[in-house]
């Protein structure tokens, strides 16, 4: 008898106290969430100008709230760098439907890729666009950016190749060139994985690191180089072009030699 | 005492020892004399400088190969002034500064030194390269040419296998060169060939240690194979390019057909002064040009690749050209893998790698002793071949090409990707069966391209050349006239012979007794009619006299007036 009422007490209480479990840690995470809050990224104006941007120029495939469709990926959650990255680089909007889109001039002005980043941000939280200090390589050592070169040969010379010209993947599928692509889309690019390209997060490659390597690729390309570069692609142009230019230009000196001057016939 | 050597009165004089009458020599004939009274060289000399060449654009071939060799020689003693052959690590402080504070082997360092620091080191290090390209390309077009028009026959099937020799040392050498300056590239190229050598059966394993001193990469394969590079390897090839020009010197090079020109003399000039002048001048040539390419155009930028680290590799990996289509070959082969108690059978890399080399190797040197024991040909032969006279054989080499080439675009097919806009799959599976299908498709089309031409020259004989002349006659009808070919054009189309294809011998001989020994099997009566049976026959004797009457009569039966003899020379045919 005595221990019937706490038994049916606790009946009541057991629920009730999961559910306040549950609200207390919805409102500590809500409280503590990344500082890489998606509605910090843009005011109302720009989020409201990007919506109307999508609607008109995205959302045919993407779907009107950026939620996906059979044609194209869901954009909830994928934050604004992904955007500034996708747009900025004129891969987005594709030109046609294909394995993937390539670098192409941009069709957006950047305060409309900034409207349309805050729009897709608006829609769940992801990466941010980078400020300044995080990919900018001015100021760094000699040091610091041969070391970049040594994260960039370990990391991402496998697909980019050892000069960032690019290189092929399975299925039609190719790691761009990185010659000529801004400072910050790489660093974007690293961060939000586009494509095949797998994601190096803050863990693996900081943002330190990201400088070195943008450091090293920006002061590659300005390095005078030996002569033509050939394409930069390694032995196979430099056999290429040492039959055509060596053997075919001999080939025809010696054409030449045999008919000149003193000749049997 | 001892007694004097008897000497018999009649001893035969071996040399005469004493001088011959002092000549008055004046001017530069005197310390020419001087040298000749103790080298003895003018006999030499009288000789060798008379000596007869041929021309020929395609015999300068196998000469851009001994040049830039000499180029390989000059430069590569350059380069091994500042080149350190150590596996050592140490911390660069050169003056390239995106590699400045990365720990490198001395070996890389060095070469970065040779690049940035050494004055004229990095032309003299892309002459090097660009020439190493040449020597080995060069040697394999020389090979085409001497294939292709049947130079490798008798009496120069050894000057052959050392060519072969050649060709194989020079792969080595060049490989060896590739692998020196330890750069992720020349690292990446080592590691594939420790595959190699690991994935021969049985031995594999221990073959690799014996190489590298145990692991790969260790700290004793580029110190070995900068001996292999500078000491060994060279050194072989300088005695087989002595043997083989040795050779070339003793057969007496070999002339393309032509009137005046026959099995048993050269027809050309004497190698003083023409071909001193000629050949000379084509090694400042070379020489040229190897050093315009290594002038303006990069090759092997070491300081892009990095120093070479066993984690890293890079898109683009390959090896130079020579190497090219083994892996392409590795490339695409499927992954055939057996695991057989603790053990591991690489087919898919030993198949490729060391039986593709092999293959061609052993199949380059059989074939002129295959083709002569198909043929039962044993005469000498001095005048070439014009491929299409010899289709089965042209065809073989086309056959062979075409499988070479796709493996080499197979070697490629990243690149291949990425520049056609190709999926890299597609491509694998296309050169799968492409590299047995089009060698064959390749075979069918040039025997018929060749049988053609024999077509061509015969109809050229008997019917003349085209004159571009078109005629009307009194019906309204039109036709080309044709002009008569030249008699010395006549007897180059003509002057080869086409041999039969050798019969079955008989299983018993006359008296009805079973034969033993040689003889031709049925088997071989059969590849000789698969190698010789496919020709066009020539024109014989009473069809070009038949042929020229034809066409005289012809015109004088279009043209009565101007029948008259001074023209008959100029005769037209119409073709029926």
């Amino acid at each position: 008898m005595k221990n019937r009422r706490p038994r049916r007490r606790s009946a009541l209480i057991r629920p009730l106290a999961i559910v306040l479990a549950l609200f207390v840690l919805g409102l500590t995470y809500a409280a503590l969430q990344p500082a890489t809050q998606s509605m910090a990224d843009g005011s109302k104006d720009q989020i409201a100008a990007g919506k109307a941007l999508f609607t008109q120029n995205c959302s045919s495939c993407h779907g009107l709230n950026g939620e996906g469709t059979s044609q194209a990926p869901s954009l909830i959650g994928v934050g604004s760098a992904a955007v500034d990255f996708q747009v900025g680089t004129g891969r987005m909007p594709m030109a046609n439907q294909g394995q993937q889109a390539p670098r192409k001039a941009g069709t957006y002005t950047s305060d409309e890729t900034a409207q349309l980043a805050a729009y897709v941000a608006s829609l769940g939280t992801g990466t941010s666009t980078p400020d300044s200090g995080q990919y900018n390589p001015a100021g760094l050592t000699d040091e610091e950016i041969a070391r970049g070169g040594e994260l960039f040969r370990s990391n991402c010379s496998a697909c980019h190749n050892f000069e960032g010209a690019g290189g092929a993947l399975p299925e039609g599928v190719s790691a761009p060139s990185l010659q000529g692509v801004e400072a910050i889309h790489i660093w974007e690019a690293m961060r939000t994985g586009p494509g095949q390209m797998p994601v190096f997060g803050q863990n693996t490659i900081t943002d330190e690191d990201a400088r070195a390597i943008i450091g090293y690729l920006t002061s590659v390309e300005a390095e005078p180089s030996g002569g033509l570069s050939l394409g930069g692609i390694g032995p196979v142009s430099e056999g290429f072009w040492g039959f055509i230019i060596g053997i075919g230009g001999l080939s025809l000196f010696a054409v030449w030699i045999a008919a000149k001057g003193a000749r049997a016939k | 005492m001892a007694k004097p050597a008897a000497t018999s009165a009649d001893a035969p004089v071996l040399d005469d020892l004493r001088p011959p009458a002092p000549s008055p020599g004046r001017g530069a004939a005197k310390p020419l004399r001087w040298l000749d009274d103790r080298l003895g060289l003018a006999r030499v000399g009288r000789a060798g400088l008379r000596k007869v060449f041929p021309d020929h654009w395609s015999f300068l071939l196998g000469e851009i190969a001994l040049y830039s060799f000499i180029v390989l020689l000059l430069t590569g003693v350059f380069l091994t002034i500042w080149f350190k052959p150590s596996m050592a690590e140490v911390e660069y402080q050169g003056s390239y500064q995106l590699l400045r504070g990365i720990p490198m082997s001395e070996a890389y360092m060095s070469t970065l030194d040779i690049s940035f620091d050494v004055r004229g080191g990095l032309l003299v290090r892309q002459v090097h390269h660009w020439a190493a390209i040449l020597f080995v390309a060069a040697a394999a077009v020389h090979m085409l040419r001497v294939f292709f028009t049947g130079a490798f026959r008798k009496p120069r099937e050894i000057n052959w296998l050392i060519g072969i020799g050649l060709f194989s040392m020079a792969t080595v050498e060049g490989f060896a060169g590739y692998s020196l300056p330890d750069d992720l590239l020349s690292g990446t190229g080592l590691r594939f060939v420790d595959g190699l050598i690991r994935s021969i059966p049985l031995i594999g394993t221990w073959a690799e240690f014996f190489v590298f001193g145990g692991e790969f990469p260790g700290t004793l394969v580029i110190p070995r194979l900068y001996m292999v590079h500078i000491l060994l390897v060279p050194g072989l090839l300088l005695g087989l390019i002595a043997a083989h020009i040795g050779l070339v010197t003793y057969h007496k090079h070999t002339q393309y057909p032509g009137p005046g020109r026959t099995n048993g003399n050269v027809v050309g000039y004497p190698l003083f002064p023409v071909y001193m002048a000629k050949a000379g001048g084509f090694f400042f040539i070379v020489f040229g040009v190897t050093v315009l390419m290594g002038a303006t155009m990069q090759i092997n930028p070491v300081w892009m690749y990095g120093p070479y680290n066993p984690s890293q590799v890079t898109a683009g990996s390959q090896p130079d050209w020579y190497m090219g289509w083994v892996e392409g070959a590795i490339r695409i082969i499927p992954n055939w893998e057996w695991h057989v108690g603790g053990t591991t059978w690489s087919w898919q890399i030993f198949l490729p790698g060391v039986g593709l080399m092999g293959l061609l190797f052993t199949g380059l040197a059989l074939y002129p002793f295959v083709e002569a024991w198909i043929t039962g040909d044993r005469r000498e032969h001095h005048i070439l071949d014009r491929p299409r006279n010899a289709p089965t054989r042209t065809a073989l080499g086309v056959a062979g090409i075409t499988c070479y080439g796709l493996f080499w675009l197979a070697g490629g097919n990243d690149i291949l990707a990425t520049h056609f806009h190709l999926s890299l799959n597609a491509i694998t599976v296309f050169m799968r069966v492409a590299v047995f299908v089009g060698p064959v498709l390749a075979f069918l089309a040039t025997r018929r391209i060749c049988l053609s031409l024999q077509r061509r020259d015969a109809e050229r004989v008997l019917h003349g050349a085209e004159s571009g002349v078109i005629v009307r006659d009194p019906q309204g009808g039109y036709s080309e006239a044709h002009e008569p070919i030249s008699q010395e054009e006549g007897f180059t189309l003509t002057q080869h012979d086409q041999p039969l294809p050798l019969e079955e011998s008989p299983a018993t001989d006359e008296r009805g007794v079973r034969r033993r020994g040689a003889g031709v099997t049925g088997f071989r009566a059969r590849l000789s009619r698969w190698f010789l049976g496919t020709r066009i026959p020539k024109p014989t004797r009473g069809e070009i006299e038949a042929a020229h009457e034809h066409a005289g009569q012809i015109e004088a039966a279009h043209e009565p007036d101007a029948a008259a003899s001074d023209h008959r020379d100029d005769a037209v045919d119409a073709r029926p």
